[in-house]
């Protein structure tokens, strides 16, 4: 006989709902395996997804370029690769920058090609040296900008220490290109004996961030002029390569370093879980973010947690050098916002939970699609 | 952040769900439906079940203006944007909706003119910026976006554009309620009524829920706390047998609506007889037209469009999604086929779609706060998001 509530309608028995719960189980490890599944671009055509850091991105790299090219040194696809010349253990990397507008509030794709370099260097523990620069060039694009943009290339790599050493030029008809496209490629050394990788994370490690996310992403957006929305924020822009030196020096036995860019700290604390197998909970709470950034993004139905920045590093620490790597961050201006995040768990691998401000939980994922056009 | 922080206070929410757990009647379960995708996204993304008696469970409903676009509408829009002539603009979440011959997404990459726009007006600018084309906007959304598709269209006449028109889609909101209330396959025992839907229409159009099918309805804002409360006055409705439509969110919905709106949508659009929506089949009354008066900036009038019903495909139980009559999760598809990156169905597009949020948000072991655990719930602490 079926039990009743007072109301007359059926109540579902104690057993069916512990059933239901043991099927919706049973569906996430069928997820869970789906996701594990050999990456495949299934698109015909390249979309803007592809290149906006998340999902898509992910796959084209995986499925097409480590497909091509797989080989150990390229395979962990940290942000520099580590080569072994004799004698000494170099890092080489490169990057292009597409962003729009060429200048923005705190920056300009000058300073962004060095910077971005210079600190997928720094993050993999090398000393940046030295960077080559390549110039797209569209037909009628003013040379004074172009000087302008040289300009800032040149202070920023005096302030990273770094110089420009060679580089090349081509300009493209009028139309084929979107001004001016710079990329760069830099060569470090790896003088300490640190090995670094998020591979090496582990469960009660900590996980560190150097200051507010999400300046960069949104400071390009507004600056792009289509949102009518106007807030105090500029880029952050920066070279890390003296933070990462400070860190180093506090904490010789950091797990790993990422440069948080394109696909924000969600992205990093993904590859995290992913690379090391473990989980990671992370606290909204303690995740640094500007007033204006969470307005903006508040206003705009954005997340944070995936917003660019170009000046901040997420660093995997033991647990218990955490206090000591966040007072060595915070002894630096670049770092003066740091503050520990979160934590790799020996919760399900892989899965990046986040305790809410409010108290709930919930997953963060990589991210599908592209909020943000052309920010770096 | 004011206006915001004090709207996601956890120690107001652990006070909240005590109240709530304490109304709970031992033994009886109880299925309560948010209408609005928004309210939906809230709730996963601030992990609000975590503050649930396992005793509750929230439908998700078809409030979600994306996750009811049927395909036939998809195609007949790529049909328009696919005319050198035309530019068309969209909303960002409607790019990936899959039509059967893909998205907007996948258009745009095949050299299909689609732009995305934040709001309505854009479409003006780019069509002032193109006198030689026409700018399409694709108008989707409920009464919500109805005003800002209709001020545009009143904007558009007064600058005097003529290369500016609409494909209207909009959707209203009472019809599908009135569908899921007929429907047979689902008992509810109350609504979290839809924010923003309100703010245009008011509350009045709900009380027919009440009146003529003994249900409560709490109109809701968005925030979680809005959420949480808007529950536990549902349940002070319902364990004191009372049924009436309630204001939560009377800081932004005035009783009456916005007049000026309602006009505005009014002057320029009409009920059509009939419009299919996604899973839910064809509602009469439920979708606006374009008014004959505005034929000009009526793309349907102006451009041939094939008008042809594409079905789900097979494998796609957005329908019962939508109705709340089957979890996400509960889908064939859901997360192995059917994912964030490559949709089958429109609710797992929209990050207001359920699929959509359970898939980002939910996949998630639950960790019940103690105060939502109480006499009556069956097994207290951390289920398998067994409710969900």
């Amino acid at each position: 006989m079926t039990a009743v509530d007072p109301a007359g309608r059926p109540v579902i028995p104690v057993a069916d709902r512990a059933d239901r719960a043991d099927r919706e189980r049973q569906v996430l490890d069928r997820i869970d395996r789906a996701r594990r599944r050999r990456p495949r671009v299934r698109e015909e055509r390249i979309t803007m997804s592809h290149g906006a850091g998340g999902k898509a991105t992910r796959t084209l790299v995986e499925a097409v370029f480590l497909e091509a090219f797989r080989n150990p040194l390229l395979e962990p696809l940290e942000d520099a690769a580590e080569l072994s010349l004799p004698g000494v253990r170099t890092a080489l990397t490169t990057d292009s920058y597409v962003v729009s507008p060429l200048f923005f509030p705190g920056g300009d794709i000058g300073d962004l090609a060095v910077n971005g370099t210079v600190n997928d260097l720094a993050v993999a523990g090398a000393t940046p040296l030295y960077l080559s620069a390549g110039f797209i060039l569209e037909e009628g694009f003013p040379v004074a900008d172009l000087v302008r943009v040289t300009e800032s290339m040149r202070d920023a790599a005096a302030r990273a220490g770094v110089r420009v050493v060679t580089g090349d030029t081509k300009v493209v008809q009028r139309g084929k290109a979107d001004g001016c496209y710079v990329n760069t490629a830099g060569v470090g050394l790896i003088s300490r004996d640190v090995v670094l990788g998020v591979a090496r994370a582990r469960p009660g490690d900590a996980i560190i961030v150097s200051g507010p996310i999400g300046d960069h992403g949104i400071t390009i957006m507004l600056a792009r002029g289509e949102l009518d929305i106007e807030a105090d924020v500029c880029s952050d822009t920066a070279p890390l390569n003296g933070l990462v030196a400070r860190l180093l020096d506090a904490v010789p036995d950091v797990r790993a370093m990422r440069d948080a860019t394109r696909g924000g700290v969600a992205t990093i604390l993904n590859e995290i879980a992913d690379a090391a197998e473990a989980g990671v909970l992370a606290h909204e709470d303690a995740i640094p973010v500007r007033t204006e950034v969470r307005g903006a993004c508040e206003l705009l139905g954005i997340d944070p947690m995936y917003v660019a920045c170009e000046g901040r590093l997420v660093a995997v620490v033991p647990g218990e050098a955490a206090d000591r790597a966040v007072a060595a961050l915070r002894a630096d201006p670049l770092g003066a916002d740091a503050a520990v995040i979160g934590h790799v768990t020996d919760g399900p691998p892989g899965i990046v939970q986040l305790k809410t401000a409010f108290g709930g939980t919930r997953i963060v994922d990589l991210l599908v699609g592209d909020p943000l056009p052309r920010i770096c | 952040m004011r206006f915001v922080d004090e709207y996601r206070d956890a120690d107001q929410a652990r006070a909240l769900a005590a109240k709530i757990a304490a109304l709970c009647e031992p033994g009886r379960q109880y299925k309560l439906m948010e209408v609005c995708g928004g309210h939906t996204h809230t709730i996963y993304k601030h992990g609000l079940e975590d503050y649930l008696p396992e005793s509750i469970t929230l439908v998700h409903g078809p409030g979600c203006p994306v996750c009811v676009i049927p395909m036939g509408r998809v195609d007949d829009a790529m049909h328009l944007a696919a005319r050198p002539d035309v530019i068309m603009t969209s909303f960002g979440d409607m790019m990936r909706v899959p039509g059967s011959q893909g998205s907007f997404f996948d258009a745009k990459a095949s050299g299909t003119d689609i732009r995305m726009v934040y709001s309505p007006l854009d479409s003006l600018k780019i069509a002032r910026q193109n006198p030689d084309r026409q700018v399409v906007f694709m108008a989707i959304g409920f009464e919500t976006t109805a005003p800002s598709t209709a001020m545009t269209m009143l904007r558009a006449v007064a600058e005097g554009l003529t290369n500016f028109s609409v494909f209207c889609n909009h959707v209203t909101i009472v019809p599908a309620i009135k569908a899921i209330l007929d429907s047979p396959d689902l008992r509810l025992d109350g609504f979290i009524g839809p924010g923003h839907v309100s703010t245009v229409i008011g509350c009045r159009p709900y009380e027919f829920i009440a009146r003529d099918y003994g249900k409560p309805v709490v109109v809701a804002g968005f925030e979680p706390l809005d959420i949480l409360q808007s529950i536990y006055m549902l349940m002070l409705q319902l364990s004191a047998g009372r049924c009436e439509v309630e204001n939560q969110y009377s800081r932004v919905v005035p009783w009456d609506g916005n007049a000026v709106a309602l006009r505005a949508i009014g002057e320029t659009m009409e009920l059509r007889p009939y419009f299919e929506w996604r899973g839910l089949g064809f509602i009469s009354h439920s979708a606006l037209r374009v008014r004959d008066s505005f034929a000009a900036m009526d793309a349907e009038r102006l451009f041939s469009v094939p008008g042809v019903r594409v079905a789900d495909p097979k494998a796609c139980q957005c329908g019962e999604v939508l109705k709340g009559v089957r979890k996400p999760w509960e889908c064939k598809v859901f997360g192995t086929a059917c994912t964030p990156e490559t949709p089958i169905g429109t609710c797992m597009v929209s990050p207001e779609g359920a699929c959509a949020a359970y898939y980002n948000y939910g996949r998630v072991e639950r960790h019940r706060v103690p105060e939502a655990a109480v006499a009556g719930s069956a097994v207290a602490g951390s289920a398998v998001g067994g409710d969900r």
